[in-house]
């Protein structure tokens, strides 16, 4: 170290600023030439790839665009398309056109229409703050509302019977503030299900019978169950699902990491049955077993019925998601938030939850996007979504042979749901990135 | 390893009271079947500075998280600030929120500002309105010396600025008594100062430390005493001139001229 020969010093004078990099290393043409014709071979399969898509282009495009779009049946389109080209090589797109209605709104009556609309905007204006924190945090009420109010327009009825469901939560969380006091939370969540249950199915009903003769306030015409289909089923069952899946998943996945036994294996034993189950086969059981195992002469609602295996089906791999991110986080979360004498679910709530849900976005949205297109295998228990009523309109000699035009549309309708829903889980986790690794 | 404290030391609050603050009578722990902390008999009076060295596996931080139990103890009896730790749950968090606890890795929450860091728990175990806990969050970051961090997130700040937050969140909770389990052992050797120059000056307003450290410079200054422990057992407890210069057991002597001997 002290006496050192001139070969090994070395004393930097100044410390250097930063330079701009070459300008061959930046910009467009940079990316061509790196991406597209980096060597012989690769610029040779970049031809190739172009013409492949210029051909594919080629034959798509005109179909697609040259189509019919006025048209009642497909004799007529074919007719309208021989005259204007001499020949049938384009879309019928009149089928969507003309049964428009239909695909959206299923057999729904046409005077109710607004009622569907309506609860559509309600539905978006409702999502709106719990997608976007910058949306007023007063609208939460409308969303914790929206779920009654979707039910009486959809359904119809007077404003009780909702009304009535609503208040059965109200009295359940009074319980369980009441039994608060007890300090145990198994008994103040026992106390509340109690409650619930006791409104709903016993002083609910009498009640509002009372009241839906007596005082029929806000009475909308009824609308049954089987009248619903097209897009409007695939949004209802779709997004019920998802609202109800992610909070039941984080129960569910808590669970199935707690230290009462229990508790854990009735997760545990939920998780891997319905993991193990094809959903179509839970789809059944809620059309056709269910009712069997009901008392006799209670009305259960398919669409209830089915929201809730639908529900079930995708908590289960919710849960094992969420399992995924809890492990993920460093036990010294865990033991910090002890630390600090936070309890169990304020530990969870404030400290784990909130990290444990953000690493699991991209898993959270994956079963989203899978339980929103689930939705079509409805179709087979009889509900008419969109795939549904595609065979139904095929069935009608005016559209008999038309599917291109149809799946095309309602894959698109699909895509552009799933697709909103991927980019609004990139731009969350964008926002949510705080770590900065 | 060691870091020379420079500065004089305010010895004026550093006085030692009569009262018992942690009381840990023939405490016994096993993993399994593993031994790991045999018979710990340990009075830590309030005001006391208590550096807890020892090699690795030695059983020093199983026996600083007992005391607050991050760790469960299966025999023997630790009552901190008059309370007994049992399984019962209210107590565990009645205790908890007086024991302030620093991490070798910080455990800032990583989703959560500095202030956000420091206010979440007086917020929600201490029920303090958000204005007044940021007032208490921004009071103690100021003492840490790093109030103007406070909108920024943990990844955001050095190692020694995180373990300096960390104090300041314990300390958020007014906390009597703090533990450390080895606070510098995760940071360069330029951030060490910082953070132990702010646990001085914690020591100096007299908090009851125990501290898990093998800064044995900050064991000789600030300490009022200095156990050694090997293989789960108390081996020797003395003052720190005494431990340093004089230690009785061979293997108090092995243990310092290996930490101490270059």
């Amino acid at each position: 170290m002290s006496d050192t020969t001139n070969s090994l010093s070395y004393v930097r004078k100044e410390m250097l600023d930063q330079q701009p990099a070459p300008r061959s290393q930046v910009g467009a043409s940079r990316w061509i030439r790196e991406n597209l014709f980096n060597g012989w071979f690769n610029s040779i399969l970049t031809l190739i790839s172009i013409f492949v898509i210029y051909k594919v282009l080629a034959g798509s495009l005109p179909w697609l665009f040259g189509g019919v779009w006025d048209a009642t049946s497909l004799e007529e389109c074919r007719a309208i398309l021989n005259e204007r080209f001499g020949n049938t090589h384009y879309a019928c797109w009149a089928v969507i056109t003309e049964r428009w209605n239909q695909l959206i709104y299923g057999f729904y009556p046409d005077t109710e229409y607004w009622r569907a609309n309506l609860a559509f905007v309600l539905m978006l204006v409702a999502l709106a703050p719990v997608l976007f924190d910058a949306v007023p945090r007063k609208l939460l009420w409308l969303t914790i509302a929206f779920p009654f109010i979707l039910v009486w327009l959809v359904w119809g009825g007077t404003i009780w019977g909702p009304l009535s469901v609503a208040v059965g939560f109200a009295l359940a969380g009074l319980a369980f503030k009441l039994t608060d006091a007890l300090d145990s939370m198994a008994v103040s969540a026992i106390s509340a299900v109690i409650v619930a249950f006791l409104w709903w199915l016993v002083i609910g009903p009498i009640i509002v019978g009372g009241l839906d003769s007596a005082l029929p306030v806000g009475h909308l015409q009824e609308v049954e169950s089987r009248e619903l289909g097209g897009f409007m089923i695939c949004v209802i069952i779709g997004i019920s699902g998802i609202a109800f899946s992610l909070p039941l998943g984080i129960v569910l996945a808590l669970g199935r990491k707690s230290d009462l036994f229990i508790v854990k294996t009735i997760c545990v034993g939920f998780i891997e049955f319905i993991r193990g189950v094809p959903l179509i086969t839970l789809l059944f059981t809620a059309s056709l077993l269910l009712n069997y195992f009901l008392p006799p002469g209670t009305t259960f609602d398919l669409t209830l019925r089915v929201i809730i295996m639908v529900t079930f089906f995708s908590s289960a791999y919710m849960a094992e998601v969420i399992r995924g991110g809890l492990a993920a986080l460093p036990k010294g979360q865990y033991e910090a938030a002890d630390a600090l004498g936070l309890d169990y679910w304020k530990a969870q709530r404030l400290i784990i939850m909130p990290q444990a849900l953000k690493i699991s976005i991209p898993g959270i949205v994956n079963t989203f996007i899978g339980l929103f297109k689930d939705t079509t295998l409805v179709m087979f228990i009889g509900i008419y979504d969109m795939l549904g009523l595609s065979n139904a309109i095929r069935a009608n000699a005016a559209w008999n042979g038309v599917y291109w035009e149809l799946f095309i549309f309602i894959g698109l309708v699909f895509w552009i749901c799933c697709f909103a829903m991927s980019r609004y889980s990139q731009w969350l986790e964008r926002k949510l990135r705080t770590d900065h690794r | 390893m060691s870091q020379a404290v420079e500065r004089a030391i305010d010895r004026s609050n550093m006085t030692v009271s009569d009262e018992v603050a942690i009381q840990i009578t023939n405490m016994n722990k096993w993993y399994g079947e593993f031994h790991v902390l045999r018979d710990i008999n340990l009075t830590v009076n309030r005001g006391e500075r208590i550096v807890i060295a020892g090699p690795s596996g030695s059983g020093k931080s199983t026996m600083i998280r007992c005391i607050n139990r991050l760790e469960e103890h299966q025999q023997g009896k630790i009552i901190v600030d008059g309370t007994e730790l049992t399984s019962d749950l209210k107590n565990i968090d009645k205790i908890r929120s007086e024991v302030g606890m620093c991490f070798q890795h910080f455990n800032l929450f990583p989703h959560l500002t500095i202030l956000e860091n420091c206010t979440l728990a007086p917020m929600w175990v201490r029920k303090t309105p958000k204005k007044e806990a940021e007032e208490i969050a921004m009071h103690f970051l100021e003492k840490v010396k790093i109030p103007d961090q406070a909108h920024k997130y943990p990844g955001m700040l050095s190692g020694g600025q995180q373990q300096r937050v960390a104090i300041a969140r314990s300390l958020c909770m007014k906390p009597r008594i703090m533990l450390f389990d080895e606070p510098t052992s995760a940071l360069d050797p330029e951030m060490i100062k910082e953070v132990l120059d702010t646990m001085i000056e914690l020591a100096e307003e007299g908090m009851t430390m125990l501290c898990v450290t093998h800064e044995m410079g900050f064991a000789r200054q600030v300490a009022n005493r200095v156990i050694f422990m090997d293989q789960g057992q108390i081996v020797e407890q003395n003052e720190p001139e005494e431990f340093f210069n004089n230690p009785k057991s061979e293997r108090t002597k092995l243990f310092l001229s290996q930490i101490l001997g270059h």
